[in-house]
């Protein structure tokens, strides 16, 4: 991201006459207070974001299951217990095992299918475009309660309920338009000239898009496969729905194994999420740089 | 869920084709189209068998009485045929105008548009004044930033359920409030506090994307309008009024089409704070799952039935939020 930095937007309870009767600011100083009320906006804002994840990982330690009620007991009993047992004595590896399954399948079909078709509308004006482009868009706000019922109701007549291809074919859905519509954003960064070239030394279209294009629209690839992969990753309503025998559940589904209505293993549930947490927060941030400019490059530059 | 945002390139495009002489322009612009359907074919397909035919198929079952009770299905080795039946536009009339249509549509429609409201302008209220404080130079930017990114990179359904530790009765929340002399409201059993729940829990989870994505539109503002804005004497409310809002004109009509199309068809964060325990902070999408899927028996048809209804309402006012913004003349970056 640019690192443009615009020092006079002062948030709300800091705005004052740029130049102060009696002392004359330079225009990159701000004064000392509204430093100080920066940081400690920020800094509070910081703590709320952070909390509810801290305090996850904290609960995780408490080997009770009512710990949650008097957190100030568990500091007397920190063990990892929870952990040992949640990987040694539940499905959570069949979790993570269907999980995988269902949410690469998703990213692998979206992302295929779904490249041409970017590049076809970035690039391509043909009768139906705009027909095109608008069932893209309302597939984007699709409730999924819209297809939820028709779509059991289909999956149960092809005996797909319960199965991992029923799942990826349903989380296509939505996946497959937000990926074209992706790619179409990416590949219109990518300057037309370099198609026009590769025309004018006889390259097909498809030619001008496999040999040309494609590779150069890897990170746009990449951003597209990261977010269908984190959107199916959270999906809950579809895997919750469709998904019945426990060795198949996704982890959305799996966690809500824990609570049941007449007992709730939190500190487990704790655990378990803090497995899931973790690495799940670690890949956003090794990617999250490319995402964020993958979602506000085009928004920003038009 | 979905996320696009891109710049709207439509008008410049066909200036750029190849043009050649007239009396070829046909034979090419069959052969263009020809690739270009080649190239939607794909998704086209996919559209059509996962998307087209399955919103046909729900919307017939709209006009029946389906249920768990007379749809097709196999117990065993036995196969029940279907025996449901055709009722034209019952469901939509009884879902809108039939008896106790406030209890279980109007009601949950209002609660669902306030919240939608409430929602997104807390997103964006929050969103763009942590983004306006990350734009300046400050000490400890990135990491502000990174711990600010926190609620987004955590997958939601974990979130929801640290939240409902904390909110419990018992639970941390209630053991501050009580500590600092405050009323311990039960956050996860009255309805009002429930609502009340949903929407903070909501807002903690969107307000990174929002803060990101005007980060990025407020960089992206050119910095010698601010200059010139300052030599004609513009103080710093008239910069952010007449630079800084302007400026960030086409991220904010996206973002917020976006945060009410999300927050409308949220469904994690209510579905897992509540579960079943909270028919009046059901909004309607988690309300429509629940008459499908959450009770016994299973009502198909009128859970199809909001769904459509659902899918009307967002494009009506997808549609309208279109036309106003052409109206003033701004693009929506979508």
């Amino acid at each position: 991201m640019s690192t443009t930095t615009v020092e006079s937007s002062a948030p709300a309870g800091e705005r004052r006459p740029v130049t102060a009767p009696g002392k004359v600011r330079g225009r990159n100083e701000r004064s000392r207070g509204a430093s100080l009320a920066s940081h400690a906006v920020l800094i509070v804002a910081s703590l709320t974001a952070l909390f509810p994840v801290a305090w996850l990982v904290f609960l995780s330690l408490g080997p009770d299951k009512d710990d949650y009620l008097h957190p100030g007991r568990i500091w007397g009993k920190l063990s990892l217990e929870n952990y040992a047992y949640v990987l040694q004595d539940t499905g959570f590896f069949d979790w993570l095992k269907s999980t995988l399954v269902v949410v690469l399948g998703t990213t692998l079909i979206g992302v295929v299918v779904a490249a041409s078709t970017g590049y076809a509308v970035s690039r391509m004006r043909f009768p139906g475009y705009r027909k095109l482009m608008w069932v893209l868009l309302v597939t984007q706000m699709f409730p999924i309660a819209v297809l939820i019922v028709p779509m059991y109701q289909i999956l149960s007549d092809l005996q797909l309920i319960d199965s991992y291809l029923g799942l990826i074919l349903v989380n296509c859905t939505t996946i497959v338009p937000y990926c074209a519509w992706l790619m179409k954003g990416y590949f219109d960064t990518i300057p037309f000239e370099i198609d026009e070239a590769g025309r004018v030394d006889g390259l097909t279209p498809f030619g001008t898009f496999a040999r040309l294009i494609l590779p150069l629209a890897k990170p746009g690839l990449a951003v597209a496969a990261f977010y269908s992969f984190l959107t199916a990753f959270g999906e809950v309503a579809f895997a919750s729905t469709f998904m019945l025998s426990d060795d198949k559940y996704t982890f959305a589904v799996g966690l809500q194994t824990f609570v049941s209505e007449h007992d709730a293993q939190r500190n487990l549930m704790a655990a378990t999420a803090v497995l899931i947490a973790i690495p799940a927060a670690l890949f956003f941030y090794l990617v999250q740089k490319n995402l964020v400019t993958g979602l506000t490059a085009g928004g920003t530059k038009g | 869920m979905t996320v696009a945002i891109d710049r709207a390139t439509g008008k410049r495009r066909g200036e750029r084709e190849p043009r050649p002489g007239p009396a070829q322009r046909l034979k090419n612009g069959f052969h263009k189209h020809w690739y270009a359907y080649a190239m939607v074919a794909p998704v086209a397909v996919v559209l059509g068998v996962l998307v087209v035919y399955p919103l046909v198929y729900g919307l017939y079952l709209t006009l029946t009485d389906a249920t768990s009770l007379n749809t097709a299905r196999t117990i065993g080795v036995n196969h029940i045929d279907a025996t449901y039946k055709f009722i034209g536009l019952d469901n939509y009339a009884d879902i809108l105008w039939g008896p106790t249509a406030y209890d279980r549509f109007w009601s949950h429609f209002l609660w669902t548009g306030f919240w939608t409201a409430a929602c997104v302008a807390l997103h964006y209220g929050i969103g763009l004044g942590l983004a306006l404080l990350l734009n300046q130079k400050l000490r400890g930017r990135t990491l502000y930033r990174m711990l600010l990114v926190l609620p987004w990179a955590v997958p939601t359904f974990v979130t929801v359920f640290g939240w409902r530790f904390m909110l419990a009765d018992g639970g941390v929340i209630n053991t501050a409030l009580e500590g600092l002399g405050l009323p311990t409201p039960l956050w996860l059993e009255d309805t009002f506090w429930q609502r009340f729940a949903a929407i903070m829990v909501n807002t903690w989870c969107g307000v990174p994307f929002m803060m990101v994505s005007l980060l990025g539109g407020l960089q992206s503002i050119d910095a010698s309008l601010y200059e010139a804005s300052e030599m004609d004497g513009a103080n710093a409310w008239q910069r952010f009024r007449y630079v800084t809002l302007p400026g960030l004109r086409s991220v904010s009509t996206t973002v917020v089409l976006l945060g009410v199309i999300w927050t409308f068809n949220q469904f994690a964060i209510i579905f897992l704070l509540f579960g079943n325990t909270a028919p009046d902070a059901q909004i309607l999408v988690t309300w429509a799952y629940q008459l499908g899927f959450g009770q016994q028996p299973r009502d198909y048809a009128q859970s199809a039935a909001y769904g459509i209804l659902l899918l009307s309402i967002l494009i009506v006012f997808t549609s309208f939020y279109r036309r106003w913004l052409n109206r003033n003349e701004q693009q929506l970056a979508i």
